[in-house]
């Protein structure tokens, strides 16, 4: 037995041998390494874990049977919560969830739940363990748009509760960001997604690729022509942002979504048709998950690679872990700097790009410092590929061809937090098409709530 | 699965293709494009929807083998074969082709000039039209007489149409401008006109009717990835602003596109073997601006 305040470590490959491949970084825990880790949970009387997560995951009941050694029992019970478990515990902010909250953390390490609900998940889908549902069928249809974490969390919970679930998916794969946005080194395609979508699947929900919703078929037309009684839009934040500044429109610009579409969804880096621009020196412009998940993508691409990012290392909103990793693999931090421009050749190709470096001030409506820039500080960095990952907006696809759909002014559909609810009677929605950018566990939150929602809505309604 | 119910060669390297695709065929209009796929190691390709038959869920897409994939889609896919992806419609719908809309379009004189491929997106706004009641001048040409396709089909459609070659081997010999100011020369008026082509025909037709005063609209077709907003990979500058290709699009005010900096993006991906290709197919009618091949010197 190791010392309870210290977590089991856990094996990833090798920072170095890493940052030339695709495969997975982290490698999981074995049995024995659960087993030991999950005996440091003081499984609390008032567990505030569950409190920290999203879904609420029972997370001591769970690490209760990791510790007895009943992995299937703990992935019931994990998955009575959560419809993407291996999803989530690979990519879940847990510093800032429900490890943030453990009390192991107050005088050592918290409990690396994330870690164990992975393993959890891992282990059920090695043993071919799947989600199970006894709900009688209830002959209602409701349809879902967008299959990323929202809309496979509310149709696996409506499935769960007899619902007759279809999803429509705008791209050719089902998963939305966790196909085409997050890299295969953090989230395996094949092994985790397609499994787990799998698992929405086995519940019964039927999933139809290629459908545009707004353009192929409208909202109105699902309810009137199609039997559709209610509806779920997870169609997530679609819309990149661009800086606005002087050769933006350059060639070798990317927005982060198409890069790491391209390597992602269409597969690049495995040599697939569609092509990317690998780069030998690229700078990334941006501090958050989505930049660190593009840095690492071009490094594995064989580019040298700087993440410019306008505030200081305490301010950089992607996960730690995430942070950490990138640092091992020898990204370069150029932090409190902004581009003020994009330098470009005689054909248009990116040369450079220059840079002005930054101080914090006042903090301001986010509660963080306010970067401002110092006059005259500017410099230029040499470099073939800008990819700038400044967050996206919503698309308006939904919104403008949905008659009686509210939005706020930055485009988001206007839904109630507590259950999904929108201005439009039998239509909900939830995750990023509603906050803007944020993360997969709190738009498969929201999937949830939406869930309940509907469900709420049919029985109100019997 | 999309099955190929038809597959059809116009002319060298331009095929055309009737897919089985019923939600597409239900709610498309002229002006919309498709993106397909032949299979999963596939792109996605942007393609103009060149026709559709709601009741048999079919649409009919037209393509050149510009690059590897759609040399593959020619060689690889015949009928009786599927696509394994097949999505749309993307893209707003022709202004000219909205019911909403028809009453002022009625009051125009509109002339459409097709280059090339372009002949294909221009072919269901004229039959459109036509079938509202709305007369159309069509100028169609191309390099050379092999190269000419749907001459027929526009013929059957289109009220006054005007057939061009840039060297003369058949109908009016020069380009779509000569024969657009050739027209206008004679005394004809245009109030409107739609130019759908390569890039670098829609730049001169669009110089032109900047001279003429005809507001002109043009297709774009700039590389794409997901088709719907998502990537940015198609954004363009219109006027003063950034445009998306796939969801403000394809059609834009010709005369404010960035046409220089549309065909400088369009290279992108083009490889060294790639331009050296296309320079060889093309020619001495490759007129440069794709910013590398040094065509325009």
């Amino acid at each position: 037995m190791g010392d309870p305040m210290v977590r089991v470590p856990i094996s990833e490959q090798e920072p170095l041998v890493r940052a030339k491949n695709f495969e997975e970084v982290c490698l999981g825990y074995t049995e024995e390494e659960a087993v030991e880790e999950a005996s440091r949970c003081l499984n609390c009387k008032n567990p505030r874990c569950v409190g920290g997560c999203p879904v609420s995951i029972n997370i001591p009941a769970f690490i209760e049977q990791v510790k007895e050694r009943n992995f299937e029992k703990a992935y019931e019970i994990i998955s009575e919560s959560s419809a993407l478990p291996a999803v989530c515990g690979r990519v879940c902010p847990q510093e800032s969830q429900c490890e943030g909250v453990c009390i192991r953390g107050i005088k050592g390490e918290a409990v690396a739940i994330g870690k164990l609900e992975r393993f959890v998940a891992d282990w059920a889908r090695e043993h071919g363990i799947k989600p199970k549902t006894n709900a009688p069928k209830n002959g209602h249809k409701v349809a879902v748009i967008g299959s990323g974490p929202s809309g496979l969390t509310c149709a696996g919970d409506l499935a769960k509760l007899g619902y007759d679930v279809t999803i429509f998916e705008a791209l050719h794969k089902t998963g939305g960001v966790l196909v085409y946005g997050i890299p295969e080194f953090r989230l395996p395609k094949d092994k985790v997604v397609a499994a787990e979508v799998e698992n929405v699947k086995s519940l019964g929900v039927k999933i139809e690729t290629n459908v545009v919703v707004g353009k192929s078929v409208t909202i109105d037309q699902l309810m009137e022509d199609e039997g559709f009684e209610a509806v779920f839009i997870g169609s997530g934040a679609g819309l990149p942002r661009f800086m606005g500044i002087p050769g933006e429109q350059s060639n070798g610009v990317f927005s982060a979504n198409e890069f790491l579409t391209r390597n992602n969804l269409m597969k690049a880096f495995m040599n697939h048709d569609t092509p990317i621009s690998r780069g030998k020196k690229v700078v990334v412009v941006g501090g958050g998950n989505v930049a660190m998940d593009a840095a690492r993508t071009a490094l594995r691409l064989g580019a040298e690679v700087h993440v410019v990012y306008r505030r200081s290392e305490a301010e950089l909103p992607a996960r730690a872990e995430e942070v950490h990793h990138a640092k091992e693999e020898g990204i370069i931090f150029d932090l409190l700097q902004n581009p003020v421009e994009i330098l470009a050749d005689e054909n248009g190709w990116v040369k450079g790009i220059k840079i002005i470096k930054m101080e914090l001030g006042e903090p301001d409506e986010s509660g963080r410092r306010r970067p401002v820039e110092i006059e005259g500080s500017e410099y230029e960095i040499e470099c073939d590929t800008v990819i700038m990952s400044l967050g996206t907006s919503p698309n308006p696809l939904i919104a403008s061809t949905t008659e009686g759909l509210e939005t706020n002014r930055r485009g988001c559909i206007v839904a109630k937090e507590e259950d999904g609810e929108t201005s439009k009677t039998a239509v909900y929605a939830g995750g990023d098409a509603v906050t803007g950018a944020a993360t997969v566990i709190l738009a498969m939150g929201a999937g949830k709530q939406a869930a309940k929602g509907i469900d709420e809505y049919f029985k109100s309604r019997a | 699965m999309y099955p190929i119910v038809k597959k059809e060669k116009l002319a060298d390297r331009i095929y055309l293709m009737d897919v089985k695709a019923p939600r597409v065929a239900s709610s498309c209009l002229p002006g919309q494009f498709v993106i397909v796929k032949i299979d999963e190691e596939g792109e996605r390709i942007p393609l103009t929807i060149c026709d559709y038959d709601r009741e048999n869920g079919l649409i009919t897409i037209v393509f050149q083998t510009v690059g590897a994939s759609t040399e593959r889609m020619a060689k690889e896919l015949e009928e009786g074969d599927a696509f394994e992806d097949f999505v749309g419609p993307l893209g707003q719908p022709s202004e000219l082709c909205l019911e909403k809309n028809l009453e002022e379009t009625k009051k125009k004189n509109i002339v459409f000039i097709a280059g090339g491929v372009g002949t294909a997106p221009v072919y269901p706004q004229v039959k459109w039209l036509e079938e509202h009641g709305v007369k159309t001048t069509v100028i169609m040409g191309s390099r050379t007489k092999d190269l000419l396709f749907f001459v027929d089909k526009m013929e059957a459609v289109a009220s006054d149409l005007h057939v061009t070659t840039d060297d003369g081997s058949f109908g009016f010999h020069g380009m779509g401008t000569n024969q657009l100011q050739a027209l206008v020369d004679e005394g004809r008026t245009f109030d409107h006109c739609v130019a759908i082509g390569p890039m670098i025909m829609m730049k001169f037709v669009c110089k032109l009717t900047e001279q003429l005063q005809i507001p002109t609209v043009v297709s774009m077709n700039p590389i794409m990835v997901d088709g719907t907003g998502m990537c940015g990979a198609c954004r363009l500058i219109v006027g003063d602003e950034v445009k998306f290709a796939c969801v403000d699009g394809p059609e834009f005010d010709g005369h404010k596109v960035d046409f220089d900096l549309a065909m400088a993006r369009q290279a992108q991906y083009k490889t060294e073997e790639g331009r050296a290709k296309l320079a060889l197919e093309e020619g001495d009618t490759h007129h440069g601006g794709c910013g590398h091949c040094g065509g325009d010197e």
